[in-house]
């Protein structure tokens, strides 16, 4: 995977272009038309000016956010730039519960002019990725079809609650920048911080593609990004011998020349013409030409084994009629859409005939060649039914004729299907790269035809690649997660999802994917039944399991962690808080109360949405995969434990603007301590970073937890947020039974308070509580039949139950004993006094016993029975003993009181 | 003709006893479920109760059956599993899952199990066992999909349920136990124990999600009720085929019971032990003793089998000893008297041994040290005696401390059923002081 490292090579400079256009004294601001994106290694700068549509890097690789650029603007320092923005939003970035709310499928294109004052409109001026296209789409109009996939399409508002139809005024162009701001705007709250290093790699490597986007309508810079096209690729030796060689084509020139005003041509553009003319016998030259624009995708798609020669030669062998014919058939047996590019661009006249866009037109050929498949497809789909019809001015008909594929598009949002099958794609180019076979013919022909063969494979390879992709997406996501190139993993991805899904469809399910089963208990055959009568309808209420209405007795401490965390998600900060309490006093269920009522808040748009996540410590196999459950939880990926760690520490500590505080309830947490504390460590220190949005909320039952296991510098992190909930007393046991029976008339005032202060006095546990009265209805229910008495549960019902749950069986079990039994123990007690120990051996024991047999007229038994009783006392733990390889010398230790014993078997 | 007829009785005679013995071998040692649990009706309405209103109404439970060894633990449970299962409501909505502490030693094991038993594994291959975490993810996930009415119960069965304690974290019955306590799949969780301090083994989180619910089975049987049990068990079924033979043993049956011998017998079983499986094995004993030539359960083949069930386990052992190693044992015995039970080693009981041979040179042959060392070796062997704590450096074998494993009264019975036991030595071995 060669284009990683080339890209880690690049780097992105901001530059303003030209002088500030105007100057805000009082905030020491200066304003500036527009700024060019520069990338190491190459000469011509991408240019991003106001007014513009732009991409700007967020925690999400696939989908950078898209955003319309106001102003752009400098400190008195002159070294932050600073650019103020409208946001859009994708449907990927909409809440999941709000998706329906839109009535339809969304387009994949589709973006959502984004209303919400709350959200911050200024963005570092560093994260910009490049330039946009969007389109507006009036709200009673069907998406355009056929456009390229680089164009995004805006038809409605979304301001947080539903989806409006946008009015175009909003989309126009923002004021002129010269204009001061307006002074109600306070300063500046929440810049972005300088990006750091890792950042700003990241940032360059998206622009190299995104830079050139922007070409569309920056006419000064368009002639340049031919050569930044050129430039995408690392493997500048190679693209530097391309060009030269491009150069040397005396056709190539006229090629070029004939091309748009602009003079971008991509290599799509190139054997789109070279198909085109066809009849001219100057293919090889022409093909030497191609590379040009190429250079970047093909390194990208392609294993770097696979040389010139190989790729150049079975093109020039072919008829330049069959690739054309087959990218043809496949296109309408596969609906996948290849060939090559042939677009208005090669005709000066469709620039006027398609005229309705021509910006766009413009854009998309060069954003196809630099954006990989994403762009190169569609326009190949253009291509392909252009040399149907030779008048290529009918583009717009053609689109039409794509309709249907366009409209069976999948939503861009399905990610993962997405990345799965651009992975397979890939790996498929790799295994098709090392053999070389015939297909591969040239790298437009690969491209043409391998993502046919691997269409015709799939269906039978799907399996094994399924599994192998998984491991192969992981090791892309890890080097993403170093660098990530936002925009051609992305671009490929959300490029091809729609086209490979419907074949993914067609083929046979992935049994062997875990990822993908829904394993679920079988249901019943019929309904369970109802609660019949009161006592019934009492226990269902009483059960645990059962959610009360609301949470009585603990309305202090909802309070305290509602205001926590209302106020961290309100300001968008992180933070930590310590819950503890013994088990059975209402910490989780609390904790879940708060989320909900703050998720009806956020529903109602009093508070900003959030993101609640669970993991409990107990329901994992070792603390580290506490990383994974996050990760899982949060974005839906599996990962290895070290790898969901990286990913987590990335996504925690990169900057996003428009990211969701995530509130992160850690139940549990003592479980999750390990020798170094890294679990706790991370999960402390993520609420701190400055972008991390995150609240965690930890429960255990010790309210020292953190002095006692935790490292200072764990602790620390912790903080000084702590609660701690008190056992319930009997009054709020009480209460919390009254509140849950609801008036439900089942129990007796006095039993209700005899329970609810048994329960304090021991360990004030509501689940404990909630169990006797259970069992208390239960037993009301089996004597009811009996004794007809007022049939509701009654003091002895309740006292039955307490003495079922609270008294010792010892006492019991030792009456119970067979006689034998109960001599050995007397004589163990025998044998104590005599020894004034607690212990003895066997054979002491024995002796006493054998005398006791006789004392009481028994047969004096065998030291074998001997042994069969002890061990019999002692798997009952009434003894405790040690093996019994030991034989006569095994010590025996009794394990209830002597008093006890002594008081069981008087009674006998 | 007549002798014919005799030979036709005699075989048919002779088959139906064979039929009686096999019914009654097959009562006693296959550990059939009874039609009724005895002596534990409250406990066993307790139960099926419960799971009843677990299969029916979808209600969580947990619930664990505590007794001793043999107390009928598992027979009530099966019992009470019968009944359920012929409830139509119940029969196709239950899911059942056993796990024995003893078979599956660690969550993991034991995961893979319950997700075999709920054949959960059809629906993801055998993918899903890659690893632990997944599986446990896993399978709470589809516990966790499931809700009180529209899922079918599952029933847990713990069995040996305090060795799951045992495990890591205990992370397998925490999760069980909050399942019960959570809207999640409808569960009951029985667990069968011995251990009466087993909610002591559980941890507190673990501990507070179980619903103290404990069904404990202690046999509060009266002897009168145990003869009871003893003549139902020995007696023939109404249904017998040949209900002449079947009246005839009967009656014996009821004879035998009444027998002084036979009674003093029982009790002394039900003084050991109150459970049935002790008795089942006397029993078993006894009946395989019925042959053709005596047809019925005579008091003979009861004492028989008690004298081979209560026979000491190192009795036969020292009827095989040679003299030599008798003495040495006898000398044993005086050095524990002698020194109040501490450690000897093997000079000490060969000089012992020797002195008694200088008093008593004509009756004993006199052997060698290396013989005697060979006799005490084998003694060695047999565990009879043992070294104390081979922790100390490594001495010269005659030095190493050993202790006798017999009891006083274990040698003394086994020098009066010696045969043929020179005089002397018993006289030696009676007296106080070597």
């Amino acid at each position: 995977m060669s284009r990683y490292i080339t890209r880690l090579r690049m780097r992105r400079t901001y530059k303003w272009n030209g002088r500030p256009v105007g100057e805000d004294r009082k905030l020491k601001r200066k304003y500036y038309e527009s700024m060019s994106i520069s990338v190491e290694g190459k000469t011509e700068d991408a240019t991003v000016s106001s007014g513009q549509y732009i991409l700007i890097e967020g925690d999400d690789d696939d989908n950078p956010f898209v955003a319309q650029l106001h102003k752009l603007y400098t400190d008195d320092s002159g070294k932050k730039k600073t650019a103020v923005v409208q946001w859009f939003v994708r449907m990927c970035e909409v809440p999941q519960n709000k998706r329906k709310l839109l009535g339809r499928d969304p387009h994949p294109q589709e973006i959502f002019f984004y209303q919400d004052r709350s959200c911050d409109n200024e963005v570092d001026g560093e994260t910009i990725l490049g330039a946009v296209q969007i389109e507006y789409v009036p709200a009673e109009n069907s998406f355009p079809e056929g456009k390229s996939k680089d164009i995004l399409f805006v038809k409605l508002l979304w301001d947080t609650k539903s989806f409006k139809a946008l009015d175009p005024e909003l989309m126009q162009p923002p004021q002129s920048p010269k204009s001061p701001p307006p002074s109600s705007r306070g300063p500046q709250t929440r810049a972005l911080p300088t990006p750091d290093l890792s950042v700003m790699k990241r940032a360059m490597s998206g622009t190299l593609t995104r830079g050139s986007m922007s070409t569309g309508k920056m006419n000064s810079s368009e002639a340049e990004s031919l050569h930044s096209a050129s430039k995408l690729s690392a493997a500048k030796a190679l693209s530097a011998k391309r060009r030269s060689r491009a150069s040397s084509g005396p056709h190539v020139r006229k090629k070029l020349d004939l091309c748009s005003p602009t003079k971008n041509v991509s290599r799509d553009d190139v054997l789109g013409e070279i198909l085109d003319e066809h009849t001219e016998k100057t293919l090889t030259s022409k093909l030497n030409t191609s590379p040009t624009g190429r250079i970047s995708i093909s390194i990208r798609l392609t294993p770097l084994n696979l040389n010139e020669e190989e790729r150049v030669f079975p093109l020039s062998s072919h008829s330049p009629d069959k690739p054309k014919l087959t990218a043809h058939d496949k296109d309408d047996a596969t609906s996948v859409f290849l060939g090559v590019q042939s677009i208005g661009d090669d005709d000066p006249d469709s620039l006027i005939n398609t005229s309705r866009t021509p910006r766009k037109r413009e854009a998309t050929p060069r954003r196809a060649g630099l954006r990989g498949l994403k762009a190169r497809t569609p326009s190949r789909r253009k291509d392909s039914a252009a040399l149907r019809e030779p008048a290529l001015a009918a583009l717009a008909e053609e689109e039409h004729e794509d309709s249907p594929i366009q409209t069976a598009a999948t939503p861009r949002s399905k990610r993962k299907s997405a990345q799965l099958v651009s992975s397979r794609i890939r790996k498929q180019l790799n295994v098709l790269g090392n053999k070389v076979d015939r297909l591969s013919d040239g790298d437009d022909d690969d491209d043409c035809f391998i993502p046919t063969k691997t269409d015709l494979q799939s269906s039978s390879d799907e399996e094994e690649e399924a599994k192998i992709d998984s491991e192969d997406e992981l090791i892309v996501k890890k080097r993403r997660g170093s660098r990530t190139p936002r925009s051609t993993e992305k671009t490929r991805v959300t490029a091809r999802t729609p086209r490979k899904t419907p074949i993914k469809k067609t083929a046979p399910a992935t049994p062997r994917t875990p990822r993908h089963a829904t394993p679920s208990i079988p249901s019943r055959s019929a309904p369970a039944r109802k609660p019949g009568n009161v006592l019934e309808e009492a226990r269902a209420r009483l059960h645990v399991s059962s959610v009360p209405e609301s949470l009585p007795c603990r309305e202090q401490e909802f309070q305290d962690i509602y205001n926590f965390v209302e106020s961290k998600v309100i300001d968008g900060t992180g933070g930590c808080m310590y819950i503890s309490g013994v088990p059975g006093t209402g910490k989780t269920a609390t904790v879940h109360e708060v989320v909900r009522s703050l998720q009806q808040s956020a529903e109602q748009d009093e508070i900003p949405h959030f993101h609640f996540i669970e993991i409990n410590g107990m329901k994992m196999t070792d603390p580290h995969q506490a990383y994974v459950q996050i990760l899982q939880k949060l974005t839906d990926q599996k990962a290895t434990p070290d790898h969901a760690a990286a990913l987590l520490e990335k996504r925690f500590s990169a900057p996003a603007p428009k990211k969701e505080t995530t509130v992160l309830l850690v139940d549990e947490l003592d479980l999750l301590w390990t020798r170094k504390q890294n679990v706790m460590y991370n999960l402390f220190d993520w609420p701190t970073r400055r972008n991390a949005r995150l609240v965690v909320l930890t429960i255990a039952n010790t309210m020292d937890l953190p002095e006692r296991i935790m490292i200072n510098r764990v602790a620390s992190r912790l903080g000084l947020t702590r609660m701690s909930f008190q056992p319930y007393t009997f009054k709020q046991l009480q209460q919390i039974i009254t509140s849950r029976l609801n008036r439900v008339k089942a129990f007796e005032e006095d039993a209700l308070q005899l329970v609810s202060r048994k329960v304090a006095a021991l360990s004030g546990d509501a689940r404990r509580c909630l169990d006797i009265c259970r069992r208390a209805t239960e037993i009301c229910e089996h004597s009811g039949s009996q004794k007809n008495g007022s049939g509701l549960v009654g003091m002895s019902h309740v006292m039955e139950a307490l003495d079922e749950m609270f008294s010792s069986s010892y006492i019991a079990a030792i009456r119970c004993a067979s006689v034998q039994e109960q001599l050995f123990l007397r004589a163990v007690i025998a044998e104590f006094r005599r020894l004034g120990l607690e212990e003895a051996t066997f054979q002491q024991v024995f002796v006493q016993h054998q005398a006791l047999c006789r004392v009481e007229g028994l047969q004096p038994v065998s030291v074998s029975e001997g042994l069969a009783v002890c061990q019999r006392l002692g798997s009952c733990r009434l003894l405790l003993l040690e093996g019994s390889r030991l034989d006569l010398f095994l010590r025996i230790r009794l394990n209830v009181s002597q008093d006890d014993v002594l008081y069981a078997l008087k009674a006998d | 003709v007549q002798d014919r007829c005799g030979c036709v009785l005699m075989m048919l005679c002779d088959g139906v006893c064979v039929q009686a013995q096999k019914l009654l071998r097959e009562r006693l040692c296959h550990q059939k479920l009874p039609d009724q649990p005895v002596g534990l009706d409250s406990q066993y309405k307790h139960l099926l109760e419960l799971l009843r209103r677990t299969a029916v109404h979808g209600e969580s439970n947990s619930v664990l059956i505590v007794g001793p060894r043999g107390s009928g633990k598992t027979m009530l449970l099966g019992c009470v599993l019968r009944e359920l299962m012929s409830l139509k409501e119940a029969q196709k909505n239950v899911l059942l899952v056993e796990l024995n502490g003893l078979l599956q030693t660690d969550d993991k094991i034991a995961l893979k199990e319950i997700t075999r038993q709920l054949h959960l594994e059809n629906v993801v291959g055998d993918k899903v066992f890659g690893s632990f975490a997944e599986n446990l993810a896993f399978l709470l996930e589809a516990l966790k999909k499931g809700d009180k009415s529209s899922s079918r119960p599952v029933l847990f069965v713990l069995d040996e349920f305090d060795l799951f304690a045992h495990h890591k974290n205990q992370t397998l019955l925490y999760n069980l136990l909050d399942v019960s306590q959570s809207a999640q799949t409808p569960v009951a969780v029985l667990g069968l124990t011995c251990r009466l301090d087993v909610l002591e083994l559980l941890e507190k989180r673990v501990k507070s999600r179980f619903s103290h619910r404990q069904i404990h089975l202690f046999s509060s049987l009266s002897f009168a009720q145990y003869l009871d049990v003893v003549r139902a068990q020995l007696s023939l079924p109404p249904d017998f085929p040949d209900p002449k033979f079947s009246d005839e043993w009967n009656h014996s049956v009821t004879k035998l019971c009444e027998d002084k011998t036979v009674e003093e017998i029982l009790r002394r079983n039900f003084n050991g032990s109150k459970d049935f499986r002790s008795l089942h094995s006397l029993l078993f004993l006894a009946v395989s003793r019925v042959s053709v030539s005596h047809s019925t359960l005579r008091e003979a083949d009861l004492i028989e089998a008690w004298r081979l069930i209560s026979v000491d386990s190192k009795a036969n052992v020292l009827h095989g000893l040679s003299i030599l190693e008798l003495c040495l044992i006898i000398a044993m015995k005086h050095l524990n008297d002698t020194y109040d039970g501490e450690p000897f080693n093997f000079q000490m009981v060969h000089n012992e041994f020797k002195k008694f041979i200088q008093r008593k040179s004509h009756s004993i042959h006199k052997f060698e040290k290396p013989v005697v060392m060979k006799a005490f070796e084998h003694l060695l062997q047999l565990e009879l005696v043992r070294p104390v704590d081979s922790g100390v450096c490594k001495v010269q074998r005659e030095y190493q401390l050993m202790r006798l494993m017999l009891e006083h009264g274990q040698v003394m019975e086994a020098l009066q059923r010696y045969p043929q036991c020179p005089t002397d030595v018993k006289q030696w071995a009676l007296s106080a002081f070597g």
